[in-house]
C-alpha cells in the first residue's frame, strides 16, 4: 500500500510552512531515516526524514512552494514491490478529520424551508480610532512586539524579562528582534524560576523601573501567584499610598492545542477576583497593542493575558504613532439587537462567527469584548442588555466561579428589570483538558455551543 | 523608587556605577567549539567514600568529576561497579533500544503521527544505567529525558507507543502529553509538564515510605535548568531536614532549551555543589561514563537504604539533541560543541570497553542495532493498529468526565449525559458512546 507523506507539525500550534528544498526525486530508493525534504517555518527549518523504506512514488507539492497546510499531502511513497507508477495523490488537500465534520455535512441538508430574513451587520470599528485612520494587517504576535519595542524606545525604564526572551525570540516569538535592539540588559533571559523572575521582576518595579515579565505560559505562573497577587497587587495598598508596583506580567493564557490539562488553563477569573490588579485579556491586534501599551505604562500591576492560538492570526491595527486605549472599556465588535454575546480573548472570534451563523437564521447578535476583565465595563453589558433584553456569555474556561459567573451576577444585580430569559453562559466542560484531539475538540466552546444558548434565550 | 530618597542629594556620586551581569554562552551558532576549559579528571582517580559517610566527606567529590572509564577503555578506580558481561550486554542492549526507540518516534513525529516527542540522545546513561542500579520497585520521579528508565525496567514498547499515539490503546485514555508516561506497575510516576515539582514530591514520598516503615527509597531527576526552581530548594531542604531516604540526580546536559547552564548558575559553582549549602552527600559524575553513572547510582542508594541519607548527584552529559520535536537548536547553539563534547557518546564509550574486554565486537554491535530497530518498528506496526494522532475518534467521549474525582459528581453525569443525547441526535442515534 502507498505511503502519503503529510506537511509535518513542527509543534502542535504549526498549522503551515515553507516546503523549502526536496532531497529526493520521483523513483528514489529511500529508507528509514534518509532526509527527504527540509521545510522552513517562521520558527526554524526541520529536516523531513522518511520512517520507511520505499520509493518515492510521487512529489505532489514542487520545492519553494510557500503556505503549505499541515496535513497536506506532500509526497507518495511506494511500498516495497510496489509500481510506482500505478501511484496516483488521491489527494492533495490536509486530511480530513473524519466523523465530526463529514457528520456536520450531512446536517445542512437537512434545513429546509424558507430562508428567514438575514440582518445586515458590518463589524463595527473601534470608536476609540480615529475616523480615516489607516489600517495595515498585523498579526497579534506583531502586535504585541511593536508594543513593547515602542514602549521601550519611549521609556528608558521598561524592560523585559522571562525565560528564552532574549536570544530564542520568546518561546512563542512574541520578543522577535527586541534582543537585537535593545540589548541584553533590558531584554533577558531568566533560570528557569517563574516564582523567583515574578519576585525580581516586582522588586524591580518597587526599584522604580517598568518590568514586562514574560511567562511562556501562565499555567507554568501559578507558582508565581503569590508574588502577583500577594506582593504585586498590595504594595500600593500596604505601604499608605507611598510605593508603587508598576509591572506587566503578560504570556499567553487559555487552552492551545494540544497540551492537555497541566498547559491549557484559563487564568482570567483569577486574576481578575484580586483587588489592586489590572487583567487585561484582548482579542485582536489592535486591541491586543493599544491596551499592552497602556499597560506597560500603567501605575498599577496588570495581568496581560494572550492566546497562543490567536497570536498568528491577522487583524487591521490603525497606523498611528501612538495607538494607546483606555483600559476597561469592552467594545462592541457588531452590533446587534435581539441577543448579546459577552465574551473575550479567543472567545469573541467563536462570538463572531456564532453571530454569523446565528444571522442566517435571521437572529441579530450583537457581540462585545469585555477586553478587560478588571476592572469590568458593567455599563457597556447593561446598555447591550437593555437594548437587546437577552444575554449569552461565551468563555473559553471553566465555568464555576468564572467571569461568565460574574456578568450573570451584574445582570441579575442591575439588570434583572431587562432580562427577556435567564442569562446563559457557554463554557468549556467542568474537567481537565484532555490531550487526545477529538476529546480536547468536545471540551472546549465552540461557535455551535453558543449559537445553541443564544437560540435558547431567544426561545427559538 | 530607585529614586533615592533625596532625589537632589549628591551623596555616592563619585562611587562606582553598578554593573549588572547576563550570562552568555561561550559559543553561538557558526563559532569554532573548544571544550579545553572543561576540565576532566583522570578515569579513577576520584575517592570513593563509604557509603554511610558524613555528608561532608564528599565535599571534594562536589568539585571533581567521578569517572570509571578510561580513555583505554578499561575501567579504573575505586568506583568501578565490577559488573559481569552479561550485565554489560544487557545494559548496551537498553541502549540499543532507546536510541532506536528515539529516532523512530522523532522520525513519526515528523510524519504527522503524534504531536510531541523528546529525545534523550547522549543522556541515556543518567536514565538507564542508574535504573539498573536501583531495585526495580525503588520508586522514580522522573522528569521527561528518562525513557531510559521505563526500558531498562522492560516496560511494553507498544504501550509506550500507544500513549505517544494518544490511540485508542492508550493506557492514559488520551489525557496525557505524548512522552508523559505514567505506570504504576513499574513505580514510574506520571511525568509532570511543570518542572521540578517532581522534586519534593520524590522526597515526601521518601518521608512516607520512611514513615509506614517500608523499605523501599525513592529517586529523581530534575535537569539542570529547572535547579533555580524554588521546588529544588525546598526538596533539598526537606531531604536534609528528615533525613529521607532519597536520590537528586541533576542532569546537567549543558541546555535548557536555549539557555545554557549559566542561567542556572554554572557559571560561578557545579550543581553538585548545591549539596554542600544543605548538608547532603554531593556526588558530581561524567554522566556519559555508563560504569560511572551506575556506581554512583548504587553508592547513594545503598547510602539511603541504610539510613545514611539523602544524596545530590550532578551528571555532566549534554544534550545531543535539541530540546524537543518544537526546537531547533541551530538558532542558538554551535553545531560542532556535539562532535567536541569531551566526555564523547555513552553508547559508543560502553561498546568500546565490552570489546577491549573481549566481550564483544562490532559486528554483535551492528547486529544488535538492528534488532533493536526492528524490534522498535515491529513495536511501532503493532501500536499503529490502535491508530495514530487525529485518525478518528480514539477515546469514548464520555470517558473524559471520568478520573476528575473518584466519584462522578451530579453535575458531571448530567453533562454526560447531556453530550450523549446530543451526539445521538447529531448522528440520528447511530454514533457510538
Amino acid at each position: 500500500m502507498a505511503i502519503e507523506l503529510k506537511m509535518p507539525a513542527l509543534s502542535p500550534t504549526m498549522e503551515e510552512g515553507t516546503l523549502a528544498r526536496w532531497l529526493v526525486k520521483e523513483g528514489d530508493e529511500v529508507s528509514s531515516g534518509d532526509i527527504l525534504a527540509e521545510i522552513e517555518t517562521d520558527k526554524a527549518t526541520m529536516e523531513f526524514e522518511a520512517v520507511d523504506e520505499g520509493t518515492v512514488g510521487k512529489i505532489v507539492v514542487p520545492e519553494g512552494t510557500e503556505n503549505v497546510k499541515v496535513g497536506t499531502v506532500i509526497a507518495v511513497l511506494a511500498d516495497e514491490g510496489e509500481d510506482v507508477g500505478d501511484i496516483e495523490a488521491s489527494s492533495a488537500e490536509p486530511a480530513d478529520e473524519g466523523e465530526e465534520s463529514s457528520a456536520a455535512d450531512d446536517d445542512e441538508g437537512a434545513s429546509a424551508g424558507p430562508a428567514p430574513q438575514r440582518p445586515r451587520r458590518e463589524p463595527r470599528a473601534d470608536p476609540e480610532i480615529p475616523d480615516g485612520t489607516n489600517m495595515a494587517s498585523v498579526t497579534v504576535r506583531e502586535a504585541l512586539r511593536d508594543a513593547m519595542a515602542e514602549e521601550m524606545r519611549r521609556d528608558e525604564r521598561v524592560f523585559v524579562m522571562g525565560e528564552e526572551v532574549a536570544e530564542y525570540q520568546g518561546a512563542y516569538k512574541v520578543t522577535q528582534g527586541l534582543l537585537e535592539e535593545f540589548g541584553p540588559k533590558r531584554v533577558i533571559d531568566t533560570p528557569i524560576t517563574e516564582y523567583g523572575f515574578a519576585g525580581i521582576g516586582t522588586g524591580a518595579a518597587m526599584g522604580g523601573l517598568r518590568p514586562i515579565v514574560e511567562f511562556m505560559t501562565f499555567n507554568f505562573a501559578m507558582q508565581a501567584i503569590d508574588h502577583i497577587v500577594n506582593s504585586a497587587a498590595k504594595t500600593n495598598y500596604m505601604s499608605g499610598g507611598q510605593m508603587r508596583c508598576p509591572v506587566v506580567f503578560r504570556g499567553p493564557n487559555g487552552a492551545a492545542s494540544r497540551v492537555a490539562a497541566q498547559h491549557s488553563q484559563n487564568y482570567g477569573p483569577w486574576y481578575a477576583s484580586v483587588p489592586g490588579l489590572i487583567v487585561i485579556a484582548p482579542y485582536d491586534s489592535s486591541d491586543a497593542k493599544g491596551l499592552l501599551k497602556a499597560a506597560i505604562r500603567s501605575e498599577d500591576p496588570v495581568v496581560f493575558l494572550e492566546n497562543e492560538l490567536v497570536y498568528g492570526r491577522t487583524f487591521e491595527l490603525p497606523e498611528l504613532d501612538d495607538h494607546v486605549l483606555p483600559i476597561g472599556k469592552a467594545r462592541i465588535m457588531r452590533e446587534g439587537a435581539d441577543v448579546t454575546i459577552v465574551s473575550y480573548s479567543i472567545g469573541v472570534g467563536f462570538a463572531l462567527e456564532a453571530a454569523e451563523q446565528l444571522a442566517d437564521e435571521g437572529i441579530d447578535a450583537e457581540v462585545i469584548d469585555l477586553r478587560t476583565l478588571r476592572p469590568l465595563d458593567r455599563d457597556a453589558i447593561l446598555e447591550s442588555l437593555a437594548k437587546t433584553n437577552r444575554l449569552v456569555i461565551a468563555e473559553e474556561g471553566w465555568p464555576t466561579c468564572s467571569i461568565a459567573s460574574e456578568v450573570i451576577a451584574i445582570c441579575m444585580e442591575d439588570g434583572f428589570d431587562h432580562l427577556d430569559a435567564p442569562v446563559l453562559r457557554v463554557c468549556n466542560e467542568d474537567v481537565p483538558l484532555p490531550y487526545a484531539a477529538n476529546l480536547e475538540k468536545l471540551a472546549l466552546i465552540d461557535a455551535e455551543r453558543i449559537v445553541e444558548a443564544a437560540k435558547k434565550v431567544c426561545y427559538v | 523608587m530607585a529614586d533615592r530618597p533625596d532625589a537632589d542629594s549628591e551623596a555616592g556620586a563619585n562611587k562606582p556605577a553598578l554593573r549588572l551581569h547576563v550570562p552568555e554562552p561561550k559559543f553561538r551558532p557558526g563559532d569554532t567549539v573548544d571544550f579545553s576549559h572543561v576540565p576532566i579528571s583522570e578515569a579513577g582517580k576520584q575517592p570513593r567514600p563509604d557509603e554511610a559517610c558524613d555528608a561532608r566527606e564528599t565535599e571534594g567529590l562536589c568539585y571533581d568529576l567521578i569517572r570509571v572509564l578510561g580513555d583505554d577503555d578499561k575501567a579504573h578506580g575505586p568506583w568501578d561497579p565490577k559488573l559481569d558481561p552479561e550485565t554489560l550486554r544487557a545494559m548496551l542492549g537498553h541502549f540499543a533500544l532507546v536510541r532506536a526507540f528515539d529516532e523512530r518516534m522523532f522520525r513519526g513525529q515528523r510524519q504527522g503521527k503524534t504531536s510531541f516527542y523528546m529525545k534523550c540522545t547522549g543522556e541515556e546513561a543518567t536514565s538507564v544505567a542508574a535504573a539498573m542500579a536501583l531495585a526495580s520497585d525503588d520508586m522514580v520521579f522522573p522528569s521527561y529525558r528518562q525513557q531510559g528508565v521505563l526500558i531498562a525496567r522492560g516496560y511494553d514498547l507498544v504501550e509506550m507507543i500507544n500513549q505517544i499515539y494518544s490511540n485508542k490503546g492508550d493506557k492514559l485514555k488520551g489525557r496525557q502529553l505524548p512522552i508523559m508516561y505514567s505506570s504504576r506497575e513499574h513505580s514510574f510516576f506520571s511525568i509532570s509538564g511543570n518542572l521540578a515539582t517532581q522534586t519534593p514530591q520524590a522526597v515526601g514520598w521518601a518521608m512516607a515510605s520512611a514513615i509506614k516503615g517500608d523499605t523501599r527509597i525513592a529517586a529523581t531527576w530534575v535537569g539542570e535548568g529547572s535547579t533555580a526552581e524554588g521546588d529544588f530548594h525546598s526538596a533539598c531542604t526537606f531531604a536534609t531536614v528528615y533525613n529521607a531516604p532519597v536520590i537528586l540526580n541533576v542532569i546537567n546536559n549543558q541546555w535548557a532549551i536555549s539557555s545554557f547552564s549559566g542561567f542556572a548558575g554554572a557559571e560561578r559553582t557545579t550543581f553538585a555543589a548545591r549539596a554542600l549549602g544543605y548538608g547532603l552527600a554531593g556526588l558530581r559524575v561524567d554522566g556519559n561514563d555508563a560504569l560511572a553513572v551506575y556506581a554512583a547510582q548504587r553508592w547513594a542508594a545503598n547510602r539511603a537504604r541504610a539510613n545514611a541519607g539523602p544524596t545530590l548527584i550532578e551528571y555532566f552529559t549534554y544534550r545531543a539533541e535539541g530540546h524537543s520535536t518544537s526546537d531547533d537548536p541551530a538558532g542558538y547553539r554551535s553545531a560542532q560543541e556535539r562532535d567536541e563534547w569531551p566526555l564523547g557518546d555513552p553508547v559508543t564509550r560502553l561498546k568500546d570497553h565490552l570489546i577491549a574486554l573481549g566481550e564483544w565486537d562490532e559486528d554483535r554491535q551492528a547486529e544488535m542495532d538492528r534488532k533493536a530497530a526492528e524490534r522498535v518498528k515491529a513495536a511501532t506496526k503493532e501500536a499503529e493498529k490502535n491508530g495514530i494522532l487525529g485518525h478518528g475518534m480514539h477515546q469514548p467521549f464520555r470517558t473524559m468526565f471520568e478520573d476528575v474525582f473518584e466519584e462522578l459528581p451530579w453535575h458531571l453525569k448530567e453533562q454526560a449525559e447531556q453530550a450523549t443525547r446530543e451526539r445521538l441526535i447529531k448522528f440520528n442515534g447511530g454514533r457510538p458512546q
